[in-house]
C-alpha cells in the first residue's frame, strides 16, 4: 500500500475515532472541575464524584440498574442454554419453531416489544408493577434470545461423540451434561451472559414501559434528568458517564489481557 | 419420564409462547378494538387519515433513512481501512471503535448534547442536522461491524484478479468489492433503519420532541390509551417484519452483535 493511501487510512480512522470519543472526553474533562456547562472551564474539583456517591437517590438508581441486569441476565442465561441444548436435540419442526421465535425479539423495535408486555402483563392480566414481576420478564425476555443465539454455533460445533462417549464410559446422561456438554459450551455460556449484561444495562425502552413509578434505570434516569433544571444531578451524572467509560476501559484491558495469555498458551 | 436433552427446552418454550407470542396476539386485539370493547377499524382509519400522525409517519421514515445513509457512507470506509488497511494490531482498533457501544446510549446522547449547546450555542437553529448528527453518533458503530466482518471475508485475490484482468480502481470497488459485501451492508442497513425509526429517545432528549413514530406509542402511553398505542406497534411491527422479510434472504445472521459482545 503506498504512503497517500495509508495516511488518508489512518486520518479517516482518526476522525471517526475523534467524532465517536470527543463528547465523553470533554465531558470527562469537565466532569473533574466546578463548571456547570461545557465552555467554560472553572476550577478543579471532585465535587461530582461526591455528590455521585453520596446522593441517596443516585446511588439507589446505580445499584437497582445492575442489580436488575444481573438478576436478569442469570435468568436469561439459565433459560437460553437450557432451550437452547433442548433445542438442538429436538426434532426439525420443533427447532424451526424455537428459532422463528427466537428471533422475534432480536428483530422487532424495542419500543414494540416493551410495550406489548406492558399491555400483556398490566392492562390484560393486571399484574402490579410494584412487583418488579413486568419489569424482570421484560428484560428476561429481551436477553435471553442473544444467549440463545450465542450457545447455539458451540452447539453445532461441538463434537457429537463428546456425550455418547460419557455416557458409554458409565455417566449418567445429567451427569454427561453438566460435566461434558455445559464445560463445551461455557465460552458461548459466557460471551452470552455478556451480552445480556450489556443490552440490559442500556435497555430504555422496555424499563419505561414496564417499571414501577419509584424505580428508575440509568437510561430513564438520565433521560429524566435532560429535562430537570437540576444542575447539581446533572454534573453528577457527567461524572457517572466518565466512571463507566474507565470501567469500561478496564474491562476491554482485562478482556484482551486474558485472551492474549491463552492464545500465547496455544503457540 | 425418563430423562432427555430434548426435554431442556421447555422451559424456554414456555416463556417464548407466553412472553414473546402472545403479547403479539393481545396488542393485535388492543389495535382492533375500542374502549368499550368492541372489534373496530377505526384506530387504523383515524391513523392514515391524521395529517398529523401521517406527517409523524413521512418524518420518521426520512430521519430513519437519513441517518442510514450519512451511517454507511461514514462506516464502509471505516470498516474497508479496518479490515484491508495499513493497521497492526487491527483487533485494538476494532476495540477502539465498538467501545462506545458498552457506554449507556442515554449518557453518550448527554455528552453530545452538553458538546453541540456549547459549538451551536443554541441547538434550535439546525434541528434536522443535529438529529441526524445525534442518531449517527448513537448507530454508528452497529453499521460498522457487520460491514467489517463482511469486507474481512473478502478473499484478496479476487480484486487482484479483476486488477489484472483490466478493472480499474473504481470499477473493483463497484463490481466487485460492493456487491462482494451487499449481506453486511443489509445487515447493517436493518440494524440501523428500525431503531432510528422508533428511537425516540434520542429527540426526545435533544429537543423534547415527539415527532417520530415510537414517541407516539410513548404518548399514548402516558395518556392511558392502549388502544391507540396498540395500532401504532402493529403498524411499526408491519413494518419491521416486511424490512427483516426482505433482507434475511440476503443477509447474513449477524443480528447478534447488537450486544457488541461478538468480537
Amino acid at each position: 500500500m503506498n504512503a497517500r493511501r495509508k495516511v488518508m487510512a489512518y486520518s479517516w480512522i482518526w476522525l471517526v475515532l475523534l467524532f465517536l470519543y470527543m463528547p465523553i472526553l470533554v465531558l470527562a474533562v469537565y466532569s473533574f472541575s466546578e463548571s456547570t456547562m461545557i465552555g467554560s472551564l472553572r476550577k478543579f474539583s471532585l465535587q461530582n464524584y461526591i455528590t455521585l456517591f453520596s446522593v441517596p437517590e443516585l446511588k439507589r438508581m446505580i445499584g437497582g440498574t445492575v442489580l436488575l441486569a444481573l438478576g436478569a441476565s442469570v435468568i436469561a442465561t439459565i433459560l437460553g442454554t437450557m432451550g437452547a441444548i433442548g433445542t438442538f436435540y429436538s426434532r426439525k419442526a420443533c427447532r424451526r419453531g424455537v428459532e422463528i421465535a427466537n428471533q422475534i425479539p432480536v428483530v422487532n423495535a424495542d419500543v414494540v416489544t416493551g410495550f406489548s408486555i406492558c399491555i400483556l402483563m398490566i392492562v390484560f392480566w393486571h399484574v402490579d408493577k410494584d412487583t418488579y414481576i413486568p419489569l424482570i420478564i421484560g428484560h428476561t425476555a429481551l436477553c435471553t434470545p442473544f444467549v440463545y443465539l450465542s450457545v447455539m454455533p458451540r452447539l453445532q460445533a461441538m463434537d457429537p461423540f463428546l456425550y455418547e462417549a460419557a455416557l458409554d464410559l458409565g455417566c449418567t446422561p445429567s451427569q454427561a451434561l453438566r460435566k461434558i456438554v455445559l464445560r463445551e459450551l461455557l465460552p458461548g455460556i459466557v460471551s452470552g451472559f455478556m451480552t445480556a449484561v450489556t443490552l440490559s444495562l442500556d435497555d430504555y425502552f422496555i424499563t419505561t414501559y414496564t417499571k414501577p413509578a419509584v424505580f428508575d434505570t440509568i437510561s430513564t434516569y438520565v433521560v429524566n434528568a435532560t429535562k430537570g433544571a437540576q444542575t447539581q444531578i446533572k454534573t453528577a451524572l457527567w461524572a457517572l458517564s466518565t466512571v463507566i467509560f474507565l470501567l469500561v476501559l478496564l474491562s476491554v484491558f482485562m478482556m484482551n489481557a486474558v485472551l492474549g495469555q491463552k492464545s500465547d498458551k496455544k503457540h | 419420564m425418563r430423562f432427555s436433552r430434548k426435554y431442556l427446552n421447555i422451559p424456554y418454550i414456555i416463556f417464548l409462547l407466553l412472553f414473546v407470542i402472545f403479547p403479539l396476539f393481545v396488542i393485535c386485539y388492543y389495535a382492533f378494538t375500542n374502549g368499550q370493547g368492541e372489534w373496530t377499524i377505526s384506530n387504523f382509519t383515524d391513523f392514515f387519515t391524521n395529517s398529523k400522525t401521517l406527517g409523524t409517519l413521512f418524518y420518521s421514515v426520512l430521519i430513519a433513512l437519513t441517518t442510514t445513509v450519512v451511517c454507511l457512507l461514514i462506516a464502509y470506509p471505516t470498516a474497508y481501512f479496518l479490515a484491508k488497511g495499513p493497521f497492526r494490531r487491527g483487533a485494538v482498533w476494532v476495540v477502539l471503535i465498538v467501545m462506545p457501544m458498552w457506554i449507556n446510549f442515554t449518557l453518550r446522547i448527554t455528552a453530545l448534547k452538553e458538546l453541540l449547546s456549547a459549538l451551536e450555542g443554541n441547538l434550535a437553529y439546525h434541528p434536522f442536522f443535529n438529529t441526524i448528527l445525534c442518531m449517527t453518533y448513537d448507530f454508528l458503530p452497529f453499521m460498522i461491524m457487520p460491514l467489517f466482518s463482511s469486507i474481512t471475508k473478502l478473499d484478496p485475490q479476487l480484486w487482484e484478479a479483476a486488477q489484472d484482468l483490466g478493472a480499474r480502481r473504481w470499477q473493483v470497488l463497484w463490481k466487485v468489492i460492493i456487491p462482494m459485501t451487499m449481506p453486511g451492508i443489509i445487515s447493517g442497513v436493518t440494524m440501523i433503519f428500525l431503531p432510528a425509526m422508533t428511537n425516540y429517545v434520542v429527540l426526545d432528549m435533544v429537543y423534547n420532541s415527539t415527532y417520530i413514530m415510537g414517541s407516539l406509542i410513548g404518548s399514548y402511553f402516558n395518556a392511558y390509551d392502549w388502544h391507540n398505542g396498540s395500532m401504532i406497534s402493529v403498524v411499526l411491527l408491519f413494518f419491521i417484519f416486511a424490512v427483516y422479510a426482505i433482507s434475511s434472504h440476503t443477509a447474513e445472521q449477524q443480528t447478534i452483535q447488537r450486544g457488541g459482545s461478538a468480537l
